[in-house]
């Protein structure tokens, strides 16, 4: 069986956003692959380390230097990659065109996908190439198990979580929760730079975005930062509360 | 004509349904507003939305007792190809981020996501959202006639009913077959006002130090306060705090009037559940913790101290 896992590369956690030239500004930032997207790849790791006979291909359609973040891929783990090189901007409904392409000609059977990158805050890459194959899919998805071609698991519904059951082939998005990530040792990183990333170009899939971005702002809501010394807790906590009453009036 | 998903539970139309019925007549497009209606047993929420719509379409079956994203999608694509709806607007809750995804592309149409403002210019749709953990405010724009919309929860004032019902139409639908199956449920239990509803959430993160640190300082203020409880992942993933509690990325977004955060420390993931709340307390001993530079109000201090001293304050 092969798994595709997909693959962001994003901002790392401790780094701030910057605007610059009506885009945000990734070139002087550190970037890493999107932690949802970790726990992608290491389930595809462990659901072969359970017994399961799969090939791992990680996939990315970005920019050239998302190769980093495949390259993390490889060194946990994964067999090889599929690097679709391009700088546009596709949204997600374009972009599961490309990954649903992909899925078919590999024969993929099972699909991993963030559930919610940190880049776009998008939910909808992974449903909406499950729409493109036919293929059920499963949200939100905190444990899994996979028996023969039957997927169980459970994930996060609107009001508490759920327990399912699922054949394969499907897409899965994942949550927190799935699996704590396992960080790539130096001998397989080694390893991964051996391992084949095989580009192709976007203009071979024949899509187009579907949405346009006509602008990023940061909207930084002004704050009043009056911060209060609490060595003497009394004192602050009389003062705090009284702010909140007489000023802010957000309690009565 | 416009399209809205109704969401509803317990008999009744959620509030985000309200607010769709908002984003859509702020688009002034003719043809109105018709409500789609989804489920089985469903009259009184029906009755509900035809005081908010023009038009009300249901479909009520055993079969749509329970919500699928496969069934969802299929219902609304067909519903809005027979009735020409030139846009389709969904609520952002997590079923609807989830079935939405596969309208568009039955559709071959443009999803825009998670939406916070909306209108139309020209026949060119037009909506902002958030982006890098909601960091970044993003302008998107695309073409019609036909489009869907996600519409992020709070983000419009909810409509007010009138006090006239419109029409309502059975529809008969053809509903694909099921290939999720839910074995089981477990659902959210608080006897709380709702985390994203409440006016004032009181949070409390590792600083806490334990369980019953939480119950007593967090539990406690919010007791006091009349407000909702949450937490960040540190706590739910020490086990001190159920995952329905949890604020940020992989957890919940609220937006109350006030925010008060007592031992969090302010990673980016947290603070993209949280950072559009009107005002934001912070209660942490060190005083480079990133949550103050978010905050409105703070107390740099122990929060074993500050606490009880703010509840015993309350109380006078
Ligand atoms: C993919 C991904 C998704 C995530 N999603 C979320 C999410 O949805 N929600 C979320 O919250 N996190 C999320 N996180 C985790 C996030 O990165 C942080 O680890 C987490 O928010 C930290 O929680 P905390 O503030 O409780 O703990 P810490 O960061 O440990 O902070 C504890 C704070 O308490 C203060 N403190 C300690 N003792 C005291 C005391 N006695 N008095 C006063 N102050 C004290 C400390 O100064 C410190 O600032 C996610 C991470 C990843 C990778």
């Amino acid at each position: 069986m092969r798994i595709l896992t997909l693959i962001r590369q994003v901002l790392d956690a401790e780094e701030s956003v910057r605007v610059r030239n009506g885009t945000v500004d990734l070139e002087s930032s550190k970037l890493v692959m999107d932690a949802m997207d970790e726990y992608g790849v290491e389930e595809a790791l462990r659901l072969r380390e359970r017994g399961a006979d799969a090939e791992i291909i990680a996939l990315a359609i970005a920019p050239v230097r998302a190769e980093d973040a495949l390259r993390t891929a490889l060194a946990m783990g994964a067999d090889r990659g599929i690097h679709v090189v391009t700088d546009v901007a596709l949204d997600a409904i374009a972009l599961s065109a490309v990954v649903a392409q992909i899925a078919r000609a590999e024969q993929a059977e099972l699909i991993f996908c963030g559930g919610q990158q940190a880049d776009w805050d998008s939910h909808a890459l992974g449903a909406a190439t499950a729409e493109r194959l036919q293929w059920p899919q499963a949200t939100w998805t905190n444990a899994l198990e996979l028996n023969g071609t039957v997927l169980t698991g459970k994930h996060e519904a609107d009001e508490g979580s759920e327990s399912f059951e699922l054949s394969l082939p499907a897409v899965v998005t994942t949550q927190q929760g799935l699996n704590e990530p396992r960080y790539p040792t130096l001998p397989n990183i080694m390893k991964s730079k051996k391992k084949e990333i095989r580009k192709e170009t976007l203009d071979a899939f024949g899509v187009a975005p579907k949405l346009k971005v006509t602008g990023v702002e940061i909207q930084v809501k002004e704050r009043l930062k009056k911060i209060l010394d609490g060595k003497d807790a009394t004192a602050a906590a009389s003062q705090l509360v009284q702010l909140l009453r007489d000023e802010a009036r957000v309690i009565s | 004509m416009i399209l809205i998903v109704v969401e509803h539970a317990n008999g009744k139309a959620s509030k985000s349904t309200y607010e769709l019925v908002t984003a859509a007549r702020g688009l002034h497009r003719e043809g109105g507003v018709t409500a789609l209606v989804l489920g089985s047993g469903v009259a009184s929420v029906a009755s509900g939305a035809a005081l908010i719509a023009d038009q009300v379409l249901v479909a009520d079956s055993p079969e749509l007792a329970q919500y699928d994203p496969e069934v969802w999608a299929a219902a609304v694509a067909q519903i809005a190809t027979e009735g020409e709806a030139h846009t389709i607007l969904i609520a952002g809750s997590r079923s609807g981020r989830e079935y939405s995804p596969r309208v568009a592309v039955k559709l071959d149409a443009p999803l825009l996501e998670d939406v916070i403002s909306l209108k139309d210019e020209g026949g060119v749709l037009q909506a902002e959202h958030y982006t890098f953990l909601a960091r970044v405010t993003e302008r998107i724009e695309a073409e019609g006639p036909m489009a869907i919309v996600t519409v992020k929860p709070g983000a419009f004032a909810a409509a007010t009913p009138g006090s006239t019902a419109s029409d309502q139409f059975d529809v008969d639908l053809i509903l694909p077959k099921r290939r999720l199956t839910i074995t089981g449920r477990t659902q959210e239990k608080s006897g709380r006002i709702s985390l994203t509803e409440a006016d004032i959430v009181v949070s409390g993160g590792r600083g806490v130090g334990s369980a019953e640190g939480f119950t007593q300082l967090v539990e406690g203020l919010a007791n006091q306060l009349g407000a909702a409880i949450g937490a960040t992942r540190a706590v739910v993933d020490a086990d001190w705090r159920p995952y329905s509690e949890q604020v940020g990325q992989t957890g919940k977004t609220v937006q109350p009037k006030a925010y008060i955060a007592i031992g969090i420390s302010g990673a980016v993931q947290h603070l993209s559940g949280m950072n559009k709340s009107k005002c934001i307390v912070a209660i942490n001993k060190d005083a480079e913790a990133p949550i103050f530079k978010i905050a409105d109000y703070g107390i740099v201090g122990d929060v074993k101290e500050i606490v009880p001293a703010i509840i015993q304050e309350l109380r006078k």
